[in-house]
């Protein structure tokens, strides 16, 4: 125990900071999630009126265990946006700040929290690894506001979603088209396909479709060469993807009355997907929400926090604030993921923070550490790879199996087959010939007889066909008593243990059935 | 009608109520019927098979078979009746022994019946004479092949040898060069038979069967008792293609065929390719993560785990072979019915790999007396892992890695796996942080929704089932 102090060190305080950006709504700690960072052992210190926005008095928080005060003093400081430089100057030296940061945009904020000597760890760089799913910031709010996107289509468009057929007429289904199918992407289209909607959805990841498809979209697939993703992001397209995709968006902006677009590739200005000509060519009406406007926009024409309609009518939604427009849920998942990484950073549940990084999350979230700037932190591979990962060889690839031969192998094999056979068959004595037709008859019917077996009964089936397969007594019933004594002591030991099996397997496979009962 | 056309009939009626029977295996509604066709087949068999014998050999003759056979079912019942369900593995893999040893008796006396004489002898035609040759051979390579890989097999289920795979230099080459001796001697023998010929492929496919189940680890087990299993039935047809007999050939083959089936569907569930099984040795790629630990894992108490369970909405039992070997499933059954009768939804996700038999864990169950429709095989519930409030894993480790999922270059990767993560709560019942079978290092144990429960899986439960009897008074008490 040398060299340990024995006394427990008070916990730390982790402070709530309210949000000081215009029309910001969230915060980033709910009266639920305080008692999440409570039971880690914490104190928690949230400032007036921090979750007014989102529906929660300060009585709530106090009444969740946390105390009301100056969060900007605390150990440990909780905020969703990142602070200005007037907050900056707030932190204590030494204190640890936690929010959403934008390392790859903002140096000059990253330049400003290490000289103010501080750790800091930004949400928005936890890596995609199937481990740090649960404090993936950028998932939940994704998804909150892919769904929102589709709400504020459906605000304005003048339709339904869902076709109908009423006494005063039919009415059609809207059609919807998403564009990029990351997580913003599959939450709408699944809200678009809930609320009735004909929906269809593009992503350079072919990899992707099946997901559209469970959500209940149509995948359409732009027909080019694309690089598969390695690190679960988007990546830049091919001048070759790019001009395919630039038909097939004409081709749909025309057809569909709402598009949600929601293409954004890491550190770099949103890809253009929509030309101002392609929303000309939409039919008045339409709508479409580009939830890339705060990085430049997929859609000439749309403005950053503002709504906008076209001379041929088509409303052009350019919010960036979706995920706030449902203040109470978003500041809920923010808050549990902000939880998620402090269980991460508290392995004692003891109060006290401490970063690892041997640990590629931890290493991953920490943009600067005690004054010292630490991003980026080396690239991590995650699970999102397909199947392809730079680990596996490429001479596995093309490793036969009946699934992947095509079908001019597989009746070029079948064939090869029945010609062996046929040939055996006919230049073989009669009576193997006869032999050989019952063989392969029966092994036909072996193969199919079980085909749908129950998987509870695998054990049951085995231990019958053992007692079937003690059918081989058989040929040492035909042979005992003939010819010398050897033979018969041979055939006696083989009939005794055959014996066992039959009447072995027969009975421990009825033991085994009669325990089988239904609830 | 004569006696002959009689047996004749009767192997014929016997070989279709061994189809009913296997068709009636695969449905739980029908098995106990399939069980009783399979014996009223086998009966039907046997009683045909002695009537004619009985015609051409001696009243003496006909007592050793009777005797042979009470002695055989005597030992066969006393078994069956005693056995624990636990050891299910063992006795399959050698009750399918067995069958392979039989199957080189017979090869045995077959050659001591014709081809000891030469050319005086008079039971087969002349032009017949070299395939029963090769016929001869066929049957003892098989049957010796089943019958040492069926005792390696049951040594390494019952942990008499070290259940590891052993790795000789050129394995691959060994088995190979095994194939190739064997065909080299079978031309021989049918060229010019003799008894040291018969001598040297008996003790190379002993020593073959020996080789290839003793390169295949462990917990590659399901796929091995299964592939034996088909390999008994071969071994049978092979006997039917020595003495003409159609019933030993349908029955063998229709053996054969259904086993060699059931290996496919275990390889699918462990993403193994087919061929790589029947060849022998599959498991043996060496660990590429290795043991090195991937972070701290959290403890959990047995009482603790009590109150998760007791506050669960939906709890899901993922079982494996360490329920087994700790005789867990009675307490885990007790379990079950409580929490049920708590209102607590209780399922099992059963990996089509979990244990060392294909439906191991089923039949665990089954003799629990687990009701079998909340026992749910993996693909029937691994999508609902992430609305289930706790998942309790007891004694399972690689088909819940994963590692399998994540990472490529796992040993395991592209292995279906119990997604039981995604789960709110994961607790897991273990002895140690010791690797599961494969080898392979379990990220699961240290994720922060995970908490290890450790010691003896049965000790566990027990403890767990009296915390839910007696609630901490100052638990209780808590808000």
């Amino acid at each position: 125990m040398s060299g340990y102090d024995s006394s427990p060190r008070p916990p730390q305080r982790v402070g709530v900071a309210a949000e000081s950006e215009p029309g910001e709504t969230r915060v980033a700690a709910t009266p639920a999630t305080v008692r999440g960072l409570l039971a880690l052992g914490y104190d928690v210190v949230v400032e007036p009126g921090a979750g007014a926005a989102s529906g929660f008095d300060d009585a709530a928080y106090e009444a969740a265990g946390a105390a009301v005060g100056d969060a900007w003093a605390a150990d440990v400081v909780l905020k969703v946006n990142a602070p200005s430089d007037a907050e900056v100057e707030r932190l204590r030296e030494g204190a640890t700040l936690v929010g959403l940061l934008a390392p790859a945009q903002r140096p000059e904020l990253l330049a400003a929290l290490a000289a103010r000597g501080v750790t800091a760890l930004s949400l928005d760089a936890v890596p995609r690894i199937s481990r740090a799913q649960s404090m993936d910031v950028l998932s939940s709010m994704a998804n909150i506001a892919g769904y929102r996107a589709v709400i504020e289509a459906a605000h304005a468009f003048g339709r339904f979603f869902t076709g109908q057929v009423t006494a005063a007429g039919k009415v059609p289904p809207a059609k919807v088209l998403v564009a990029g199918a990351g997580v913003a992407g599959l939450a709408a289209i699944g809200a678009a396909s809930s609320l009735g909607a004909i929906v269809r959805a593009t992503d350079p990841r072919p990899e992707v479709a099946d997901q559209v498809r469970s959500l209940g979209g149509e995948y359409l697939a732009v027909e080019a060469a694309q690089e598969a993703s390695s690190d679960g992001y988007a990546k830049a397209t091919s001048a070759d993807y790019d001009r395919a995709a630039a038909a097939l968006y004409r081709a749909q902006a025309a057809d569909v009355d709402i598009v949600v677009t929601t293409a954004l590739i890491p550190g770099r200005p949103a890809p253009k997907l929509l030309t101002a000509e392609d929303v000309a060519a939409m039919k008045p009406g339409s709508v479409v929400v580009d939830m890339a406007a705060a990085q430049g926009g997929n859609v000439a024409g749309t403005v950053p926090g503002r709504t906008v309609v076209t001379d041929n009518g088509v409303t052009l939604i350019g919010y960036t604030d979706l995920a706030s427009r449902l203040p109470a849920q978003a500041s809920q998942l923010f808050g549990t993921n902000l939880v998620n990484l402090l269980k991460l950073l508290t392995p004692g549940k003891d109060g006290q923070l401490a970063i690892d990084f041997e640990d590629v999350v931890q290493r991953a979230v920490t943009v600067v550490r005690d004054g010292e700037t630490t991003w980026p932190p080396p690239p991590v591979a995650v699970s999102a790879a397909p199947a392809a990962a730079p680990a596996a060889p490429p001479a596995a690839a093309p490793a036969p199996g009946p699934s992947r031969m095509t079908p001019a192998v597989r009746f070029g094999l079948i064939g090869a087959g029945m010609l062996a056979l046929f040939l055996l068959v006919a230049f073989a004595p009669p009576q193997l010939a006869e032999n050989f037709t019952v063989f392969a008859l029966a092994v036909v019917i072996g193969y199919y007889v079980i085909g749908k077996v129950h998987h509870a009964l695998h054990t049951p089936l085995m231990s019958v066909t053992n007692a079937i397969s003690g059918i081989v007594v058989i040929g040492a019933l035909l042979q005992i008593g003939h010819e010398s004594t050897l033979v018969t002591v041979l055939s006696f030991v083989a009939i005794l243990l055959t014996s066992v099996n039959v009447f072995g397997g027969f009975a421990v496979t009825r033991r085994m059935l009669s325990m089988f009962s239904k609830g | 009608m004569t006696s002959l056309t009689a047996a004749h009939a009767a192997d014929l009626v016997a070989a279709l109520l061994f189809i009913l029977s296997l068709a009636g295996l695969s449905q739980h509604r029908t098995s106990r019927a399939g069980v009783v066709y399979g014996i009223a087949g086998m009966a039907l068999a046997l009683t045909a098979t002695v009537v004619v014998a009985s015609r051409s050999i001696s009243a003496g003759a006909v007592a050793l078979i009777l005797l042979a056979m009470a002695l055989g079912a005597a030992i066969g019942l006393w078994r069956a009746r005693r056995v624990e369900m636990t050891e299910m593995p063992e006795l399959i893999a050698v009750l399918h022994s067995f069958v392979g040893l039989a199957a080189v008796l017979v090869g045995w006396n077959s050659y001591l019946e014709v081809e000891r004489h030469g050319a005086a002898q008079t039971s087969v035609a002349a032009d017949l004479l070299s395939i029963h040759h090769a016929e001869v051979f066929i049957g003892i390579f098989i049957g010796a092949v089943t019958f040492t890989g069926s005792i390696v097999a049951y040594l390494k289920l019952s942990a008499k040898i070290a259940s590891r795979p052993l790795v000789l230099p050129g394995k691959n080459a060994l088995n190979l060069g095994a194939l190739g001796a064997f065909v080299a001697l079978t031309a021989w023998f049918t060229a010019s038979p003799s008894l040291g010929l018969m001598v040297a492929v008996t003790v190379l496919a002993l020593l073959l069967g020996w080789h290839l189940v003793a390169s295949i680890g462990g917990g590659d087990m399901p796929v091995v008792v299964s592939m034996l299993n088909s390999y008994s039935g071969w071994a049978a047809a092979a006997a039917g293609f020595l003495l003409d007999n159609n019933l030993l050939i349908v029955t063998g083959a229709l053996v054969g065929s259904s086993g060699a089936y059931l290996s496919y569907i275990m390889c699918r569930a462990m993403n193994r390719s087919f061929l790589s099984v029947i060849a022998g040795g599959f498991g043996i790629e060496a660990p590429a993560s290795g043991d090195a630990e991937q972070g701290e894992h959290h403890e959990i108490s047995a009482r603790e785990t009590a109150e998760l369970l007791a506050a669960a909405e939906s709890v899901v039992i993922t079982p494996g072979y360490g329920m087994a070997v700790a005789q867990a499933q009675h307490p885990v059954a007790d379990l079950t019915r409580r929490l049920r009768e708590r209102g607590v939804e209780v399922r099992f996700g059963v990996h089509p790999v979990a244990g060392r038999l294909p439906g191991h864990m089923n039949v665990l169950l089954a003799e629990a007396k687990v009701p079998y429709d909340i026992v749910l095989e993996m693909d029937e519930i691994n999508d609902d892992f992430a609305r289930t409030s706790v998942v309790l894993v007891i004694g399972a480790n690689d088909t819940v890695n994963p590692a399998a999922l994540d990472d490529p270059a796992s040993p395991i990767a592209g292995m279906p796996v119990l997604k039981v993560w995604e789960a709110e709560r994961v607790v897991v019942f273990k002895r140690s942080m010791a690797s599961g079978y494969a080898g392979v290092q379990n990220p699961l144990f240290f994720r922060d929704n995970t908490s290890m429960l450790f010691g003896d899986a049965k000790q566990s439960v027990d403890q767990i089932l009296q915390s839910l009897d007696t609630p901490d008074p100052a638990l209780a008490a808590r808000p």
